[in-house]
């Protein structure tokens, strides 16, 4: 720091001053935002009502035919049910494992740091090197998947290429892929529950079990339903893993929303249509961050 | 010493531990089981790899498998343009954030909470809704298949901005009132004051944006088209596409594709899960 002499301009920060300054701090995150995240938005749903193939310098406006052509899809409805099944599957094995993991981690454990940082690592990898991976131990006639079932006299089953089973797969896959995540916040979440409470609880003679369903589970039930909300978002929204394991198929058994919308713009050029089911997910996800917020809100008020 | 009675309960929690952390190793291993099958698979030859039943240990190492997955595509290449893609929308993201966070946290102007709001909000809207229209700008710019696609977009985060504003915040005025009064401008307090003293948020921006923009796909996959503009996920996507059970290939392709990062995560790991417990949402 250099001292500057007698500059009296900042010596004591006018407020008025502050209005341009603020401006000059904020000018490249705000040219980057508005260019790229608040025009897009208006301009898709803009792009909803309207048929264009991008190409073509004729734009025309056609109300609302692209959202009755979604609803009237048959295509559209699989593809929402299959992201549905995605999500109900996902979800749930995820939490539970995730908690169960985060349990056992939170005593003393030997080379915990390690355990940790193992159930952490599928985290950080790419989508899509996961996948191709993964696709390798779903191989029908060398993959580890079937020769693990063979100790059991099961299978062999064609994973990726059987309509009943691919879904499953990619299921499996993104369990191990973001368990990691909600492993993290639920410890959080235990290191947050007074010692104290078990400590008295066991004194009382309350078992293991009884422990952790009426201590551990509704202490730590806003941390849950914040992992619940979030993991729903995530889910909805899953893709690179689909491109690389199924490519959507076999006959569309795991084609979900976003990979739908990515046809249909990139593939098709319909930039219309495609606006219009990105809009449809985007108002399912605000539907469920809003439920987020307002749970929230409600648990701030009960905590005061 | 056959069970006296007070025995038996430190026999019985001894053993409950034993299980504990049986069951942990057991479970950790298998988490990191597929990295193993795909380092392991990488050094096979395909009459190693084409065995039922699988052996784990290949009978002998082929390291060329890398130099051949290196001949087939160009991942030399790949791995350059994801390096200055992943490091250029770091370093940006750096300095974007860190001025609006500093203007957030410290200057006083109209609609600012306003603003902080609707900057928090847009955290929330789908990638994929922002993409058509960002990928048309793009085009319109005449900016498709090249770099600054698939930097530009990514050098503000709302994400960053509200990260470093919650930590400029917990870190005391009354350095920076001094510097003032030394005659030190906005400028010099957020470099040489409020920056130096926030290196951990900072590290848990960086690490989490280079792991985002290095892990990347979709973008990618949007607004690039030639070969040697490619970045490392996007090339392993089109290289599993066309080498479809090379798996000596594809297992050496995807070793290079997760090694950086996981070499990052591992002596860095606490900037990571900083990073995963703020955001939260990621997939």
């Amino acid at each position: 720091m250099k001292p500057v002499a007698e500059n009296k301009k900042h010596r004591v920060p006018i407020l008025s001053t502050q209005g341009f300054s603020a401006l000059k701090f904020l000018s490249p995150t705000l040219v980057i935002f508005i260019t790229f995240v608040l025009v897009p938005v208006f301009f898709s749903f803009i792009l909803s009502f309207h048929k264009w193939n991008m190409f073509s310098a004729a734009r025309s406006f056609v109300g609302l035919s692209n959202y009755s052509r979604l609803f009237r899809d048959p295509e559209f409805w699989q593809v929402l049910k299959n992201t549905l099944v995605y999500t109900l599957g996902t979800v749930p094995l995820n939490m539970g494992f995730s908690l169960a993991v985060a349990v056992l981690l939170d005593r003393r454990i030997f080379g915990k740091k390690w355990v940790r940082t193992a159930f952490f690592a599928p985290v950080v990898i790419s989508p899509v090197a996961a996948a191709v991976i993964w696709r390798w131990m779903y191989d029908p006639n060398f993959g580890l998947f079937n020769y693990f079932l063979g100790w059991f006299r099961l299978g062999p089953v064609n994973w990726l290429n059987d309509p009943r089973s691919a879904m499953f797969a990619l299921i499996l896959m993104g369990v191990w892929k973001s368990f990691g995540v909600n492993m993290v916040l639920f410890s959080a979440g235990l290191q947050g529950i007074p010692e104290s409470y078990y400590e008295a609880a066991e004194i009382d003679g309350a078992g293991k079990w009884t422990r952790f369903w009426r201590i551990t589970v509704p202490l730590l039930s806003p941390t849950t339903f914040f992992i619940l909300v979030m993991s729903m978002i995530g889910s909805f929204q899953v893709f690179d893993t689909v491109w690389v394991l199924t490519s959507g198929g076999p006959l569309g058994s795991t084609k979900v929303m976003v990979f739908y919308i990515y046809e249909h713009a990139f593939k098709f050029f319909e930039m219309g249509y495609a606006s219009a089911v990105a809009y449809v997910l985007f108002a399912m996800l605000a539907f469920l961050a809003l439920i987020q917020v307002k749970a929230m809100k409600s648990s701030v008020l009960d905590a005061t | 010493m056959t069970g006296s009675p007070t025995h038996r309960p430190a026999v019985r929690r001894a053993a409950g531990s034993f299980a504990m952390h049986l069951a942990v190793y057991i479970l950790a291993l298998c988490t990191v089981a597929p990295f193993l099958w795909m380092i392991l698979t990488s050094f096979k030859d395909l009459g190693d790899i084409f065995v039922y039943p699988p052996k784990w240990l290949p009978a002998g190492l082929h390291p060329e498998n890398y130099v051949r997955a290196f001949q087939a595509a160009p991942f030399g290449r790949f791995y350059l343009n994801s390096l200055a893609v992943a490091l250029t929308v770091t370093a940006g993201q750096l300095v974007t954030c860190s001025m609006a966070a500093f203007a957030f946290a410290r200057l006083r102007f109209r609609g600012r909470d306003l603003l902080f709001y609707i900057f928090l909000g847009t955290m929330m809207i789908p990638y994929h809704v922002t993409m058509i229209p960002s990928f048309m700008i793009l085009h319109r710019l005449g900016w498709i298949d090249t770099y600054k696609a698939l930097i530009v977009p990514g050098l503000a985060s709302a994400f960053g901005t509200f990260l470093l504003r919650q930590f400029f915040l917990s870190i005391p005025k009354d350095l920076e009132d001094s510097a003032y009064i030394d005659g030190c401008s906005r400028f010099g307090v957020l470099w040489r004051i409020i920056l130096p003293l926030s290196k951990p948020a900072l590290a848990t921006l960086a690490i989490f944006t280079f792991m985002g923009v290095f892990n990347d796909f979709i973008w990618a996959l949007v607004v690039i088209n030639s070969e040697e503009m490619r970045t490392v996920q996007l090339g392993l996507a089109v290289f599993r596409d066309r080498y479809v059970t090379e798996w000596d290939l594809l297992m050496a392709g995807s070793v290079t594709a997760t090694l950086p990062i996981l070499m990052v995560f591992f002596f860095a790991q606490k900037y990571f899960i900083k990073g995963i417990t703020l955001s939260g949402l990621k997939e």
